[in-house]
């Protein structure tokens, strides 16, 4: 498997994004391309396929007199970093960090989609969720209940029908909101019981410290934990990977013995 | 009726069994879990390639298609 480092990838490193930035995820087929077009008025025809070079398409929108810049990531099943798309729209994630980030998911098979959701919703709280393809949906007899979606998520969710022009207002609106701190996400956060978050715990100080807000400790400890390859190419998280485990007094005795960590040194 | 464990592989075709275990280990374990093979969810064989390999299954709502060594590693309870 090979690893691109993230220095090779211009456009992440470079700051130059227009605020207020916002993102736009999802699974493929989705539809998030027809939401970037239907913000910002760009006939952008793109496809995910092995091969196809990845890209970000961007555009602006004005809504109540601000210019939101909107970025296109590449369509994923997770933040893994399994693939260059994965990998770029994660850095992406993490390293420009998005004012808004706007997760688009497909109405006709959510319980799919919400997992990449839930990925994002570990890396930073100014989320909204979009259920999109409602049309879609309500042909087969699925109605999704927004209000108790968000209640669960902890996070906005706003229902579209980007073809047909439902729902994009209150998108926008949404958008604006949370932008603007009027609306303030609050992610519901995974509890993976009281050993991992004891070994969490003892590593987001740590995290905080090097990293100062660049990147969420929480994000990377998790990742340090989990034994997540993809982190490779982020060479400072990978000397407090290292440093960590070494530290018997840290007692991490368990941290070994995951299966994800045997083939990583 | 018995319940069976077999391997996802031999989950004949139209057939609809529920995800036992996930024998995968490390990354690709964690891949199968994003793609939606939780312990639990229902999975049908939907179709068979021209050779045999790989097969075409239906799960949460989308076509995965799996070649043999992967599917081999994945338990189903059938019923």
């Amino acid at each position: 498997m090979k690893f691109y480092k993230v220095r090779d990838m211009d456009f992440l490193m470079d700051d130059n994004f227009p605020r207020p930035l916002v993102a736009l995820a999802g699974n493929p087929n989705t539809g998030k391309s027809t939401i970037f077009n239907a913000l910002t008025g760009l006939k952008q025809h793109t496809g995910n396929w092995p091969g196809k070079t990845v890209s970000l398409a961007r555009g602006t929108f004005y809504h109540r007199n601000v210019k939101f810049c909107v970025v296109d990531l590449p369509g994923t099943y997770s933040l893994l970093a399994n693939s260059l798309e994965e990998q770029v729209a994660r850095n992406f994630i993490l390293f420009n960090r998005p004012d808004v980030m706007l997760v688009i998911t497909d109405a006709t098979c959510l319980e799919r989609n919400l997992n990449l959701a839930l990925q994002i919703m570990e890396i930073t709280d100014r989320i909204i969720v979009c259920v999109n393809l409602i049309d879609e949906a309500a042909k087969k007899g699925i109605y999704v209940d927004g209000d108790v979606l968000s209640k669960e998520l902890g996070v906005p969710v706003v229902a579209t029908a980007a073809r047909r022009g439902i729902g994009l207002f209150e998108l926008k609106e949404m958008i604006f909101k949370v932008y603007s701190g009027k609306v303030k996400p609050s992610p519901r956060k995974v509890n993976y019981g009281e050993e991992l978050e004891k070994a969490i715990g003892e590593l987001v100080p740590r995290l905080e410290n090097t990293f100062s807000g660049r990147i969420n400790p929480r994000w990377a400890a998790l990742s340090i934990i989990s034994g997540d390859y993809s982190i490779e190419d982020l060479e400072e998280l990978v000397k407090i990977r290292d440093e960590s485990r070494e530290e018997s007094a840290y007692g991490y005795s368990f941290f070994s013995q995951l299966p994800g960590n045997r083939g990583l040194k | 009726m018995e319940k069976h464990v077999i391997t996802l592989d031999r989950l004949p075709i139209g057939k609809t069994g529920r995800v036992a275990a996930i024998l995968h280990k490390g990354l690709s374990r964690r891949r199968f879990l994003d793609l939606g093979f939780v312990p639990g969810t229902l999975i049908t064989t939907y179709f068979t390639s021209f050779t045999g390999d790989p097969t075409a299954y239906r799960i949460r709502g989308t076509t995965i298609a799996l070649r043999k060594e992967d599917s081999s590693k994945i338990l189903v309870i059938t019923e």
